[in-house]
């Protein structure tokens, strides 16, 4: 056999290999994923009934619904989203449109990126030592939601950046040649052509603002409340927590329980993030640069 | 030819143009018309002088083209007239440029102004991701106008203008995007004229289009120029001379000196007798 021939059989040999290699891993991954929502959806579809979605919790919360629980991460996310998107949106803005190209901008830019690895009981720590305790706001609903937005804020300026930029520059060009301010190029054609990047993105942020523990933990959800937060100054029930509460603090919680809290939880963010990736996919087959 | 009988003179009389604009009492009354007259105008970016000495007339209601190889400065020096680049930043523009006698570089005129006088349509067609209506009435609604009917006039007359209206009279809430390239671009010119500019700038607007749409661009700029002045860009010889009644062919001989202006003049005269002998390869196909 030819040196030839037989470099060219061992690349074969070598290309069947990584294509099963890589392609096992696929099937790992997405088995791992199959088998997470398969045990929630299992064990906890079962559990979920209108009485469980719309009723109080009642036996020490081993019976019952989840309703104010559901109640309190709505309300959570709603005074979240309200304090972030608009801060965030705007600083994508000035990031994207605005922002010299120099030193100072690369550092803000390099800062809010770290902002997004920083560790989420690092923000409850801070939120605990600012606003529920510097700031005196006490363990509540706003305390809470005004740690979230740290957290979430990267995510939130760095998608509205990101979907900026993808706009081509010679509509921007086109706009100012018109006599338009930029800022009217941008609010009037350049965010509207950005908004589906910009809503999935802050989408995206929010679910998982909305599954996170350790922020609300220490900065104002509550172990259980016999009734619903009244004010943003209140405490609440939220789901995450709640769950972290029936699998480890209360004894004897029926498994049905816990795992429809679980199921309500993901299928409630599942459900938000896909139709965004839908409105999304609709939005960008409606335009085509 | 439209060029009125004193500024077609003074073109002709200078070597490269002429500072100041001329001016009589018979002209008083077009007094506002749209012409540029550019004095030792230099550009850099940053620390590097692209172009300079730049002297020219453009006279108004007239199509002026600029020529010259790939890299010599002619797009620069057309976003000079409406101050665009003032948005890439580090750029400076030196000597002086006058819109019908005013210094747009002055600091008391505010570019946003200059723009609503001075339109611009670009190489690539880059119509708004939005309808055809949207798209025309963005200039209008920007100079503030709110009626509805006062609107339709204006975005009527414009796509008549820029010979579109009659593909898309019935079709004004189609997206922009549904158009074919060559439609994209009337429809730019259509966006650029409803905001009744006196001077229109185009950068090579046919590059990106067909020998057809190209044709029906041309077509639309020779019935424009009784209209607004035009001034443009061009890599085509047989376009400039076509379609221009001045042409000014700009060189940048090697990197390390900016470009300058070789020659301008009657684009007739360009065509069969220049000046200068770069003019002459140029435009006989020798270089560039």
């Amino acid at each position: 056999m030819s040196t030839r021939t037989r470099r060219a059989n061992t690349a074969r040999t070598i290309e069947a290999f990584m294509k099963l290699v890589t392609g096992a891993c696929v099937a790992l991954v997405v088995l791992t994923a199959v088998f997470i929502l398969g045990k929630i959806v299992v064990s906890g579809l079962p559990g979920i009934s209108l009485d469980f979605i719309f009723a109080k919790p009642a036996m020490g919360m081993r019976a019952g619904g989840i309703f104010p629980i559901i109640v309190g991460t709505l309300m959570l996310v709603t005074l979240t989203a309200l304090l972030v998107l608009p801060l965030g949106i705007m600083a994508g803005i000035y990031l994207a449109e605005y922002a010299p190209k120099n030193l100072l901008t690369r550092i803000v830019r390099l800062s809010i990126a770290n902002m997004a690895g920083v560790p989420s009981i690092v923000y409850g720590l801070f939120g605990l030592a600012v606003f529920v305790l510097l700031m005196q706001i006490g363990k509540s609903m706003l305390a809470s939601a005004l740690t979230l937005t740290c957290l979430t804020l990267p995510v939130v300026i760095t998608s509205t950046e990101e979907a900026l930029r993808q706009i081509p520059s010679d509509i921007r060009q086109a706009a100012l040649a018109l006599g338009a301010t930029r800022w009217r190029a941008i609010y009037k054609v350049v965010l509207p052509a950005a908004a589906p990047g910009i809503v999935t993105g802050s989408i995206l942020g929010l679910s998982r603002a909305a599954g996170e523990t350790a922020p609300i933990l220490v900065t104002g959800a509550a172990f259980f409340l016999p009734t619903l937060p009244d004010s943003v100054f209140s405490q609440y029930m939220s789901l995450p927590y709640h769950l972290y509460v029936l699998a480890t603090q209360v004894p004897n919680v029926p498994p049905e329980v816990t795992w429809g809290t679980a199921f309500v939880l993901v299928a409630g963010v599942s459900i938000v993030s896909m139709f965004a990736a839908g409105w999304r996919s609709v939005q960008r087959r409606k335009v085509k640069w | 030819m439209v060029m009125s009988a004193v500024v077609e003179e003074a073109v002709m009389d200078a070597p490269y143009g002429v500072a100041e604009p001329v001016r009589t009492i018979e002209h008083a009354a077009e007094e506002i018309n749209g012409s540029f007259s550019l004095t030792d105008v230099s550009v850099a970016y940053g620390a590097e002088t692209v172009i300079a000495g730049v002297n020219m007339l453009v006279p108004t209601r007239a199509v002026t083209a600029l020529i010259g190889p790939s890299g010599c400065g002619k797009s620069t020096l057309l976003r000079c007239l409406n101050r665009m680049n003032d948005e890439i930043g580090n750029v400076r523009v030196g000597g002086t440029i006058t819109l019908d006698g005013l210094d747009i570089y002055q600091k008391s005129i505010d570019p946003v102004d200059l723009r609503m006088r001075v339109g611009q349509v670009f190489q690539r067609p880059n119509p708004f991701p939005m309808s055809l209506y949207d798209n025309v009435a963005f200039g209008p609604r920007t100079q503030g106008v709110r009626k509805r009917d006062e609107l339709d006039a204006i975005i009527e007359e414009a796509l008549k203008d820029a010979a579109l209206w009659d593909e898309v009279k019935n079709h004004l809430k189609k997206h922009a995007f549904e158009l074919s390239g060559g439609q994209q671009q009337r429809l730019c010119i259509a966006r650029a004229l409803a905001t009744k500019p006196e001077v229109l700038l185009m950068d090579e607007p046919a590059s990106a289009l067909d020998p057809i749409s190209t044709q029906q661009i041309e077509d639309t700029i020779a019935e424009l120029k009784n209209m607004v002045t035009i001034v443009i860009v061009t890599h085509n010889m047989q376009q400039a001379a076509r379609i221009s009644d001045q042409t000014a062919f700009m060189l940048r001989e090697s990197m390390d000196q900016p470009a300058h202006l070789v020659e301008v003049g009657e684009t007739k005269r360009m065509f069969t007798n220049p000046d200068d002998r770069r003019t002459e390869s140029y435009i006989t196909g020798r270089f560039g």
